[in-house]
């Protein structure tokens, strides 16, 4: 499974260094957001919870531009009709999301700190963004298979998606929002409520997920 | 087939809500601090809790259609959301006007049970969506159990982390919540929170009943065309 | 918030369990709307089996 996994994210890896279709636009969409709160909140800098918040709810909504290019590939040239466990697909979809979701960040948070953030970054964030990330992948590759087969795909994407993060965005918000000069929180439970999440929806995933796509 | 029984069923229901009617007006005394107003409770609570455990019923029943490959309960997941739903819009509303009476305002974001509420209702009105844009039967089944089963995982998740997010920020509001009840008003709840479930279970067969009825129809109708073309 | 006098608070408490009711009233309005349809059908197929019989 591991293997036939590790093709398939190979494979979209490959795919992606080559077209650069998700990662860029992703970075764009991030940084277009922050102008637009920008000029939304009227603020040249934010900070505390008003700062987590914008940087969260962007962090987001990019993530479901990567999302719906999720299978993009698997429409156009029909892997899925080669006998592969479904878990295995997962496992890889989950995985390269993951990664473009890195990536975009290692743009967007140094961008957030340049364009809005008042205070200076803290590499608190790290653990939190990565724990989050694990979530964001797991959620959105499991919504992005729900929503393959449905017509309208990229419109019940992000209606899928977003309540579903809600527990994420409720964790990581209040968990950054302290290194942005906001008011002392509890990161231990914070982190531990995105871990409990993590676990979930991979557990969940691995669970459900044989159930999805078609041949 | 999905019919039997609703006629005791539906009696029992009719006697249960008189009833709770009945210990809600009659019996059950005015609350100290909030007055007349908490008497929207017996309504308001034993919705909610009937549609949380009608979600989370929906999704055990998509895991046996899943496992068992039976259409028929992915009918009952479906009808089970279908009654939530509805019984969430009136969460919602006696929801908002508790909030209003007690509170003075229309909505309330510190009240934890009722957000994660609105989070979950959100979530579960992508149902619809989702379940009717797929077109072949068999398909639509399938992806609509596996969203009853994440979905009804999500249910208590959710509910964690909005009553961490809200706890510490806010001191409780509400103290009518089960601890501090006195007896009467205890057994009228229980009374009401046992109506409710015996309305959403009418409700439920009900619907199966008539879905039911418009399959079988379908189907007589399909037969007399065909018999009428060879014909 | 000091607790509301009862006539205040009564229309509160009207307007919640009056939307419970109508909530079910209008439930029952749409299950009756699908028995009407589902008669009409029926209706239908039976004038069509009577045609072919004779």
């Amino acid at each position: 499974m591991i293997r036939s996994a590790g093709a398939i994210l190979r494979k979209d890896l490959r795919l992606e260094v080559r077209t650069k279709e998700s990662v860029p636009a992703m970075v764009l969409f991030v940084v277009v957001v922050y102008v637009l709160f920008h000029f939304g909140l009227d603020r040249d800098t934010l900070s505390g919870d008003l700062a987590s918040g914008v940087l969260w709810v962007t962090l987001l909504l990019s993530a479901i531009l990567g999302v719906n290019r999720l299978f993009a590939a698997e429409q156009l040239d029909g892997i899925l009709l080669a006998p592969i466990d479904r878990t295995a697909v997962w496992l890889a979809k989950a995985t390269a999301l993951f990664i473009y979701l890195v990536a975009v960040q290692i743009v967007a948070i140094p961008a957030f700190a340049l364009l809005l953030l008042g205070p200076g970054l803290d590499p608190g964030i790290v653990p939190i963004l990565l724990l989050a990330d694990i979530g964001l992948a797991a959620t959105g590759a499991l919504v992005a298979g729900l929503a393959s087969e449905t017509r309208a795909r990229d419109l019940i994407v992000p209606l899928l998606l977003l309540p579903l993060l809600m527990p994420v965005l409720i964790a990581a918000a209040r968990a950054t929002t302290p290194l942005f000069d906001g008011p002392d929180g509890d990161l231990g439970r914070w982190l531990g409520l995105l871990g409990l999440y993590d676990l979930v929806f991979v557990l969940v995933s691995i669970a459900v997920f044989d159930y999805l796509l078609e041949d | 087939m999905f019919g039997k029984r609703l006629l005791p069923l539906a009696i029992a229901t009719a006697v249960g809500i008189g009833l709770t009617l009945a210990l809600v007006f009659f019996y059950a005394p005015n609350d100290a601090d909030q007055g007349f107003v908490q008497k929207i409770f017996y309504v308001h609570v034993p919705m909610a809790i009937v549609a949380l455990f009608g979600f989370m019923a929906a999704g055990i029943m998509a895991v046996k259609h899943l496992r068992t490959g039976d259409q028929r309960w992915d009918m009952r997941s479906y009808v089970a959301i279908h009654m939530s739903i509805i019984l969430g819009v009136g969460v919602l509303v006696t929801g908002s006007i508790w909030a209003r009476a007690a509170w003075g305002h229309w909505w309330v974001w510190d009240e934890p049970q009722l957000v994660s509420f609105l989070i979950v209702f959100l979530l579960y009105c992508v149902y619809y969506p989702l379940r009717f844009s797929i077109e072949d039967r068999e398909r639509q089944a399938r992806y609509s159990s596996v969203f009853a089963i994440v979905a009804g995982a999500f249910v208590p998740l959710n509910f964690i982390a909005v009553r961490l997010a809200e706890t510490f920020t806010h001191p409780r509001v509400l103290g009518t919540t089960a601890g501090g009840m006195p007896g009467s008003m205890r057994f009228t709840f229980i009374v009401a929170l046992i109506s409710m479930t015996l309305l959403f279970i009418t409700l439920m067969k009900l619907e199966l009943t008539s879905k039911r009825a418009s399959d079988q129809l379908k189907r007589l109708r399909r037969k007399l065309e065909a018999q009428a073309a060879s014909a | 918030m000091p607790a509301l006098p009862l006539e205040e608070a009564g229309k509160y408490v009207a307007g919640a369990y009056g939307v419970f009711v109508v909530l079910i009233l209008v439930y029952v309005a749409i299950i009756g709307a699908k028995v009407a349809r589902i008669e009409q059908e029926l209706e239908t197929l039976n004038d069509l089996v009577d045609k072919r019989a004779t």
